[in-house]
């Protein structure tokens, strides 16, 4: 579904991706980890199509075809969906309002009938339920006076309506208490399908509890410097990152 | 006399403005007219070398041969003015090309305690009201306009809220203009009289039928008894040619509250000048705004608030859209007298740049005597939040659909501060018209 090959990226003309690789099938769960300032982030906002980063040199396949090319609208449409770490507030746009352009935008794009306000409403009541959202934040402006836990549950619920094929959670965890983390989580694993994939950005294992990966890999200076299965992200939790930068700088390449 | 004229002489090209015979009217009146054509000449047509006008130069509206509106120059109907209508259950009094038209306007009955009606019938009949407000506080020695709509008008709206009177529709004032002559003048003048305990609400609109530049110069004066309530919503949507020049001055008494609204999107150049005189305790003036400029469209408010005794309060909230080679001027006046303690006034300008080509000048000017008072101020110029933008996006919303649900958002916050629901509704239908239209300005910034 997703075929990243050697991809450097930076932003403002310094370079924080360095030739990242990274296979993602349909059906699967993989968790991106890594200390601060490693690039997690900036691989979420690259595959977004966040317009001050800037691709240097490498590849991004997605179902296919050239995801790099493509505007940021286009790639949501396609089905690639970032639940951002840090939702925006957006004072006047109403959320309902929002979403349902949102929607029937990428229901356009896939061909499909367009959803009027009765069908929207149906469908947002049943999600909202999944997410155990409080329908009434729906009126307000777009996350306006969300609390942090609302917000994150907000870009779940969001997920939910707009049934991505890649989803990408960035930092979801941050912020959350341990209840919202299982609200959270049991969304997102109530959204899985043998047809979609999920790509989990964390720092800490904690989320892994919750949302199983089948991958872990570890993102450092740049580039996944080791893969491995769900245990990999116990040993981080146990060890820490170091012992496995420390590899890397001894062996100079992963 | 002769002196001023000889003055008006040394400046020949505001001649059309003294071709014209004073306006009529009985003796009260002609001797204001007269006070205000003298003014005229003491204070001179406008330029930008007066600090007033700095910012916005009117000599372009000199182009034309500027003469009095032709009554009848073009028939007009009701279902012309229906588009113009904007409550279905209210009052609509309606003016073409400054006249009164009776037979297109809807009018309070006898037994309801509210007159709604032409300002010269009123003269005619009965001037005692009028003698005691008209002129009165929409002072003739500032402003050249003023001093010439005081000299020359011939008619406008006369509404009278009797004491203790909640008017439960609203009263629109409706001006059409229809000349298809260039250059064709209307000097549109409307008294609005609040006794003690009354509320009202008024919605005081501008269009154009015709495609000619005309110039409307308005003068509105509002009078604001104890405890009076009045929303008076302002809404200028004239032709792209038009020279629109307005000037509304509330006087407000103890406890009184005037809840204003300037909604400017039309006309070619636009100067409005919007002031309250807080003159007794308790009083509260809130004074709005939104101004939407595109293409080569000047629109200036200027506002002034004057805290004249203790104990008052005024908010003010003016939005502003710059788009294409748009010019905004927004020049704000707080005057706190030394006798105004425990004023309490809020000042608050915005505006969103849509282009580069675009243009803003804004400035708060608060003068303040008394040493005991709460005034605060801030003016800010930006553009669309990329971040809320990228979101949006990255929902599968277009770009362009985007930017102008993000613009939208902006004008809602004033929209949203009107009460009058359908002045509400009409500026949904408005501002969805003209967004669409900003199209080509903000692809032009599309990467």
């Amino acid at each position: 579904m997703l075929e990243i090959v050697n991809l450097s990226a930076g932003v403002g003309g310094k370079e924080i991706l360095k030739g990242l690789s990274l296979s993602v099938k349909a059906g699967e769960v993989h968790a991106i980890m890594g200390p601060n300032g490693s690039g997690k982030s900036t691989l979420a906002a690259v595959l977004a199509g966040k317009g001050e980063y800037e691709v240097t040199s490498g590849s991004v396949t997605f179902n296919g075809s050239s995801l790099l090319e493509l505007k940021p609208e286009e790639r949501a449409r396609a089905g690639v969906f970032l639940a951002f770490q840090y939702p925006v507030e957006i004072p006047g746009v109403n959320s309902t309002v929002f979403l349902k352009a949102a929607l029937n935008e990428c229901r356009k794009a896939r061909g499909e009938q367009e959803l009027d306000a009765v069908e929207f409403l149906a469908l947002v009541k049943k999600k909202t339920k999944l997410l155990e959202l409080d329908p009434a934040l729906l009126h307000r402006a777009v996350n306006e006076g969300f609390s942090g836990g609302e917000k994150k549950r907000n870009e779940i619920f969001q997920m939910a309506v707009l049934e991505p094929k890649l989803a990408i959670l960035d930092e979801t965890d941050s912020g959350l208490d341990i209840d919202a983390l299982r609200i959270v989580s049991d969304g997102v694993n109530k959204l899985r399908r043998p047809d979609n994939a999920t790509l989990v950005i964390t720092h800490y294992q904690r989320l892994l509890d919750h949302i199983v990966p089948d991958f872990v890999h570890v993102l450092a200076h740049g580039q996944i410097v080791k893969s491995g299965t769900k245990e990999l992200a116990l040993e981080l939790e146990e060890r820490g990152y170091d012992w496995i930068l420390e590899g890397v700088a001894s062996n100079g390449k992963p | 006399m002769m002196e001023t004229l000889t003055e008006m002489d040394r400046t020949p090209d505001i001649a059309p403005f003294f071709g014209g015979e004073l306006g009529p009217g009985p003796a009260w009146l002609q001797s204001l007219r007269e006070k205000a054509r003298a003014h005229m000449g003491e204070i001179g047509f406008p330029t930008t070398e007066q600090e007033e006008w700095r910012f916005t130069n009117i000599a372009p509206l000199l182009q034309w041969p500027l003469h009095t509106a032709e009554a009848g120059a073009r028939s007009v109907s009701a279902a012309d003015v229906a588009p113009f209508r904007l409550a279905s259950d209210g009052y609509c009094l309606v003016f073409v090309d400054g006249r009164f038209r009776p037979e297109l306007s809807t009018l309070p009955s006898h037994d309801v305690p509210l007159q709604a009606g032409s300002l010269r019938a009123q003269w005619e009949s009965d001037g005692i009201e009028l003698e005691k407000h008209l002129a009165r506080h929409a002072s003739c020695d500032a402003n050249f306009f003023t001093a010439l709509n005081t000299a020359c008008f011939e008619d406008g709206a006369f509404v009278f809220v009797s004491a203790n009177t909640v008017v439960e529709h609203p009263v629109q004032l409706l001006y059409l203009a229809a000349s298809a002559r260039p250059g064709a003048a209307v000097h549109a003048r409307n008294l609005i009289v609040a006794q003690p305990g009354s509320s009202v609400k008024i919605m005081e609109t501008y269009a154009s039928l015709t495609e000619a530049p005309h110039l409307t110069n308005a003068v509105t004066e509002l009078v604001l008894g104890p405890e009076a309530r009045v929303e008076h919503c302002r809404l200028q949507n004239e032709n792209e040619r038009a020279f629109h020049i307005a000037w509304v001055q509330a006087e407000q008494s103890r406890n009184s509250h005037w809840l204003s609204h300037s909604i400017a999107t039309g006309a070619r150049l636009a100067r409005n000048q919007i002031q309250t005189r807080l003159n007794a305790e308790g009083a509260e003036g809130v004074l709005n705004g939104l101004y939407l400029a595109r293409g080569e469209q000047l629109i200036d408010h200027h506002t002034v608030v004057d805290h004249a005794k203790p104990h008052c309060e005024s908010h003010e909230f003016y939005f502003g859209i710059l788009s294409g080679k748009a010019r905004g001027v927004f020049n704000g006046k707080i005057f706190v007298r030394q006798d105004a303690q425990k004023t309490n006034a809020k000042q608050t300008n915005r505006n969103l740049v849509l282009s580069e080509h675009a243009l803003i000048n804004t400035k708060p000017q608060l003068e303040i005597f008394a040493d005991d008072v709460k005034c605060t101020h801030g003016a800010t110029v930006g553009q669309l939040n990329e971040e809320a933008l990228f979101y949006l996006r990255a929902r599968g919303i277009g770009a362009e659909m985007a930017r102008r649900m993000l613009v939208r958002a902006f004008a809602n916050d004033a929209v949203e501060r009107i009460t009058l629901a359908p002045v509400r509704e009409h500026l949904e239908t408005l501002l969805t018209e003209l967004f669409e239209g900003l199209d080509t300005s903000l692809a032009a910034h599309e990467r």
